[in-house]
């Protein structure tokens, strides 16, 4: 399938999960089990993709700049810095690091 | 609250753009998906060399949250007719949480509305800005737009950080993904470690001591 389809496929079926919350009866995914599981899987997908962002590259592990910008990021948000200081200190570190010749 | 959505919507219209989707694409994906987190991951899973089904299995497990949020808004809501779709697609972080703060009924109702129609407008218009702008940026590289997505994607698991559980669920997943990564096709070690941690958490669960003698 052509990246179009994979898109759109991909926005529809996002968007039939908000629908079910209206549509399926409460007590289906009332249960507090259901609750926590579904937060788990948020906090363990986001985790896994800042993994692959900073470390795959095609199926390869490597450290490059990508990780000066993470460890950078982290302290900002230590810092509470605003979601876009984060991003924008992130790729400051990683383009000042590239300029520098490493990574 | 305007001005946050609008800088988030612009990274990820530049970022969408660097791992290699078009503009349209990019817009579609802010119109009709319209779930931050999910979107970050399609792009993500994409960028990464990933198949296209592995990024709608990502952003689509991501997406599960907005379910459990309908559940609450559609006692408080109670949409009827056109209203219930448009209800169902403004059901997201931003609308669930501004909704949950206010102390009145009525006062949830407009909280929920106004802010769910806020973000839908500036997160497109954001978007198509970032969009163009990371058209016109070119090599994402020696813009730093990688590290750009790395730092996007802690930035939104940081506040999700705040429970112990949440934390051990992190760190698991997290060498789930680095172990996979050079022995399974790109796409795969973060579904993996969302099927492990989804196992986990399952039968992790205790419940609190109220539900439980609620319960027994």
């Amino acid at each position: 399938m052509s990246l179009w389809a994979w898109v759109v496929l991909a926005a529809l079926v996002c968007a039939a999960f908000k629908l079910a919350g209206y549509l399926v009866p409460a007590h289906v995914l009332e249960n507090p089990r259901v609750a926590h599981t579904a937060a788990m899987v948020t906090c363990g997908l986001l985790a896994a993709l800042v993994v692959t962002q900073t470390f795959a590259s095609g199926t390869a592990l490597v450290i490059d700049a990508r990780l000066a910008a993470v460890a950078v990021a982290a302290v900002a948000l230590w810092l509470r810095a605003p979601f876009i200081v984060v991003v924008l200190l992130g790729a400051l570190a990683a383009a000042g690091v590239r300029a520098l010749g490493w990574g | 609250m305007g001005l946050a959505t609008g800088a988030y919507g612009i990274s990820f219209g530049a970022l969408s753009v660097a791992a290699g989707l078009d503009i349209w694409q990019t817009c579609v994906l802010s119109l009709l998906m319209f779930t931050g987190g999910s979107q970050f991951a399609f792009i993500g899973v994409i960028g990464g060399g990933g198949a296209g089904a592995a990024a709608l299995a990502t952003a689509a497990l991501l997406g599960v949250r907005n379910a459990l949020y309908g559940l609450q808004m559609a006692p408080l809501l109670r949409p009827r007719g056109w209203r219930k779709p448009a209800a169902a697609h403004l059901t997201i972080d931003e609308s669930t949480a501004v909704a949950l703060a206010q102390p009145e009924p009525a006062a949830r109702r407009a909280g929920f509305w106004a802010a769910g129609l806020g973000v839908f407008v500036f997160w497109n218009l954001a978007t198509l800005g970032g969009a163009l702008l990371g058209d016109l940026l070119g090599d994402p590289a020696r813009w730093g737009l990688d590290g750009a997505a790395a730092a996007a994607f802690l930035a939104l698991l940081w506040p999700r950080l705040k429970v112990r559980q949440a934390q051990a669920i992190g760190v698991l997943a997290a060498v789930v993904a680095a172990v996979l990564i050079p022995v399974t096709p790109a796409g795969i070690p973060v579904l993996a470690a969302a099927a492990v941690t989804a196992a986990v958490a399952w039968w992790q669960y205790r419940p609190p001591p109220h539900v439980r003698e609620a319960t027994s």
